[in-house]
């Protein structure tokens, strides 16, 4: 399992940037996910500093904030949460930014959660699908 | 999508056109992006909704979506740091079950029994409560696994799948030709093997139990989980006997 390569090379986040971050769960070849939210979660906050929202300095200092405050919690530092914590400081670094707001970002999170529930198998989940619509179609399939 | 071609799977003809599918982790609005047909039928489930991701999760979602919708970050350009990490996504787990099952006969037992519950023995299920099964691979029996609905894939166990998986080709001809798919992937099996195809729902998820190769007797549990791959368990390619003493290596 260890020679995969993961595609284009050129997409890794080099090395310099990955240095400047409170030491992420990594080993000899890079970054390591445990599920796919937390590779999303890390391309979203490369992406954002690439785009200009913030810089990478800015970056690396609020997810070590999030990380300190969670020490100072008395939270277990064996890196289990560390993605946790990097979205938090996601989240605060977006509000402070005004990129979006806490309640925006509440209210999307109940709507996905809610796509997911009125969605049948085998159907990508969407937003954009209604409530009520999805209830129709539900009921059709289950005819 | 160009940056395809660089990967070990992009030599396969078939999965060429697969790079639709590349950005279902990722894309706004969407979970499973290369999946826009309508289907008329579901599977034959009491409950066959999709499970809701826990709540961490959604809130990456949350964030990833809003601010894809406002423009200030482009969902392309995440999938393709994503589909970077495609491998680096958890997917030792299952090679350690494998692993485990090659050595411990009473484990193998469990794990054939009960997949859920021996693979949680070694901590790897998900938070989505998905329930696994554990297909064995035999001299005479040859396991292939493939969602034709969607992209369904135990990704605990497994990582997030491959383009392939998600690509619309193989998710048909795995069920319509299975010889000739695996014979695309270099896995050519003899007529008298029996192939089955097993599809994925949301509520089981399937994982193949590779045989273990010859001449690995002498190996420790921890060197055969360097061997196992992750094409071996979906059913796309047996466990070669490393050779040279140099486990490891998909290709």
């Amino acid at each position: 399992m260890r020679t995969d390569t993961g595609g284009d090379p050129s997409e890794r986040v080099d090395a310099e940037r990955l240095a400047a971050l409170p030491p992420l769960p990594a080993d000899d070849d890079g970054p390591v996910f445990e599920a796919p939210w937390q590779a999303q979660a890390f391309a979203l906050a490369v992406k954002l500093s690439e785009e200009g929202h913030f810089t990478w300095k800015e970056w690396a200092g609020t997810l070590a904030d999030e990380l300190a405050a969670a020490e100072a919690r008395g939270e277990p530092d064996d890196g289990s949460q560390y993605y946790h914590h990097w979205v938090a400081a996601l989240e605060r670094l977006v509000v402070d930014r005004r990129l979006s707001t806490s309640t925006a970002l509440d209210d999307r999170k109940e709507a996905w959660a809610d796509a997911y529930r009125h969605t049948p198998h085998g159907q990508p989940v969407e937003l954009s699908t209604s409530l009520s619509q999805a209830l129709a179609e539900d009921r059709i399939d289950r005819l | 999508m160009d940056e395809s071609e660089g990967r070990p799977v992009g030599r396969r003809g078939f999965i060429r056109d697969a790079a639709v599918g590349a950005a279902a982790f990722a894309a706004p609005g969407k979970l499973m992006a290369d999946e826009t047909e309508t289907h008329s039928h579901s599977h034959d489930h009491d409950h066959d909704h999709q499970d809701v991701p826990p709540d961490i999760a959604l809130r990456v979602r949350a964030l990833e979506s809003v601010l894809v919708e406002k423009g200030m970050v482009d969902s392309a350009a995440l999938d393709e740091i994503v589909d970077t990490y495609e491998n680096r996504i958890g997917p030792r787990n299952g090679a350690e079950v494998v692993a485990r099952a090659w050595v411990d006969s009473a484990y193998r037992e469990r794990l054939l029994a009960d997949g859920t519950a021996a693979i949680g023995e070694l901590g790897h299920l998900g938070g989505q409560g998905e329930h696994m099964k554990v297909v064995a691979n035999t001299p005479e029996v040859h396991n292939l696994v493939v969602c034709t609905l969607c992209s369904c894939y135990p990704w605990p166990t497994l990582g997030l799948p491959p383009v392939w998986y998600k690509s619309a080709p193989f998710r048909a001809r795995a069920v319509i030709e299975p010889r000739e798919v695996l014979s695309e992937f270099g896995l050519d099996l003899p007529e008298d093997v029996e192939v089955r195809v097993w599809d994925s729902t949301a509520e089981i998820r399937y994982l193949v139990l590779p045989e273990r190769p010859a001449g690995t007797e002498g190996m420790t549990e921890e060197e055969l989980v360097e061997i196992v791959t992750r094409d071996s368990m979906i059913g796309v390619a047996r466990v070669e006997t490393p050779s040279g003493g140099e486990p490891g290596g998909d290709a």
